[in-house]
């Protein structure tokens, strides 16, 4: 278990994607201005990166590198898993809207949006990359996505009182921010070896 | 002369990293140096040369309805090609990209070129306009690349410039000067363009990856134009 809490923690706040491995820093920029917006689309996010680790692990495990050594086909596996999770996102918005009307109005309008997140193919690569088994893959793409909201969710505190501050006219809007976006991160390099601490 | 325009677009007026702010992930994260924001950039632009060049020549034969998906593909395969490319030639670099090189398929500067201009224009000027853009955003990376370099380890290209008298600024190697030196950037180049940018359609209407952003970089960038 400590294993798992390990990967867990360490995705959320060391090896945080948005701030400290600039995955998905479209999002990030795009829909911080409201916390309820922030929420939403963290919620989608974190759904559909577990969801398609969970799909594309075996995917490559079982069919694209079998354990007897059969083939080798890993070099596939950027073409196999967006195509993966762009018909997953697919599916998940058809089935929302059909079954959950409710559902579907909360979180549904973030669900096209996240197949070109790159956070998503991120993981699901990142998870191969670094050898992790089915289960340590599925807590790393959940820490990935909880990283994502609690970087969303503070950010988007922020980003509602730079609103209201008196910024230069050149830096109104996206560069003020960014460099906003930069002091946050820089808070974040604070929990580098917190996780080694508290488990180690 | 007008192809030539189709060309330099790319470069400085709808410089797509600074201007248009697309494809912003690999311009924080492979900048910490200037050579790797320069072996991005090229990587990018031979995916992005090759894939709206082979979308061009298939334009009549993608149905509209599939037409995303099936640029998707076009480009990960590309994206295949050139991991393949670097894993021989150019080791080194092939494993300091790392994962981004597979995420070249969700630069929206990609998808945005394929489906604004290379679907709808002949061979010839997709082709420049994709080396434009490429140019663009390879000029964009080394120009950052190299401010994080000098400021955050005291050299250029590896070459030391502090001759052991300076202290380099650390911070500016890590994530956080990553997100506020391009906050800077973009800041001068809002300056340069005397906030006429803002007021044209930012280039996410092209972008299929706004997906990502939401469509909210347009609100964004009305904002901006309000200060005006």
């Amino acid at each position: 278990m400590k294993e798992y809490l390990m990967i867990l923690f360490s995705a959320v706040l060391v090896d945080n994607f948005v701030l400290s491995k600039f995955m998905g820093i479209c999002p990030f920029i795009g829909v911080s201005k409201k916390t309820s917006s922030a929420f939403g689309m963290s919620v989608a996010v974190t759904f559909v990166m577990v969801m398609s680790t969970a799909l594309t692990w075996p995917i490559y495990r079982y069919i694209l590198v079998p354990e007897n050594g059969a083939w080798d086909l890993g070099y596939l596996k950027t073409l196999a898993f967006i195509l993966v999770i762009a018909l997953f996102v697919q599916l998940v918005e058809i089935l929302i809207k059909r079954f959950m009307p409710p559902l579907y109005k909360s979180l549904g309008i973030y669900l096209p949006l996240i197949t070109t997140n790159c956070a998503v193919l991120g993981v699901t690569i990142l998870n191969i990359d670094a050898e992790y088994d089915f289960a340590q893959s599925l807590f790393n793409a959940l820490g990935a996505g909880l990283g994502f909201m609690v970087a969303l969710l503070l950010f988007s505190g922020v980003r509602e009182r730079i609103e209201r501050a008196d910024v230069p006219k050149m830096f109104k809007g996206v560069p003020a921010a960014l460099v906003a976006a930069g002091i946050v991160a820089a808070s974040f390099t604070g929990f580098g070896g917190i996780v080694e601490n508290l488990f180690g | 002369m007008s192809s030539l325009k189709e060309f330099t677009k790319g470069i400085i007026k709808e410089n797509p990293t600074l201007v248009m702010l697309l494809g912003t992930c690999p311009t924080l994260a492979m900048t910490t140096q200037a050579i790797n924001g320069l072996g991005m950039g090229i990587a990018t632009t031979f995916v992005l040369l090759g894939s709206c060049v082979v979308i061009s020549l298939l334009k009549r034969l993608i149905p509209d309805q599939v037409r995303l998906p099936a640029y998707i593909v076009i480009i990960a395969g590309f994206v295949t090609l050139v991991s393949f490319l670097l894993q021989v030639y150019v080791p080194d670099l092939y494993s300091t990209l790392g994962v981004f090189l597979s995420l070249i398929t969700v630069n929206c500067i990609i998808l945005g070129r394929a489906e604004a201009f290379a679907s709808k224009n002949s061979v010839g000027r997709s082709a420049l306009d994709a080396l434009g853009m490429g140019v663009g955003f390879t000029l964009a990376l080394v120009l950052m690349g190299s401010i994080r370099e000098i400021l955050g380890f005291g050299t250029w290209f590896g070459v030391d410039l502090t001759f052991g008298v300076l202290e380099p600024i650390g911070l500016f190697s890590m994530p956080a000067g990553g997100f506020m030196v391009f906050g800077f950037l973009v800041a001068v180049v809002n300056r340069l363009s005397h906030y006429q940018i803002s007021k044209k359609k930012m280039g996410c209407e092209n972008c299929p990856g706004r997906a990502g952003c939401g469509g909210h970089c347009g609100t964004v960038s009305k904002t901006e134009g309000e200060g005006k």
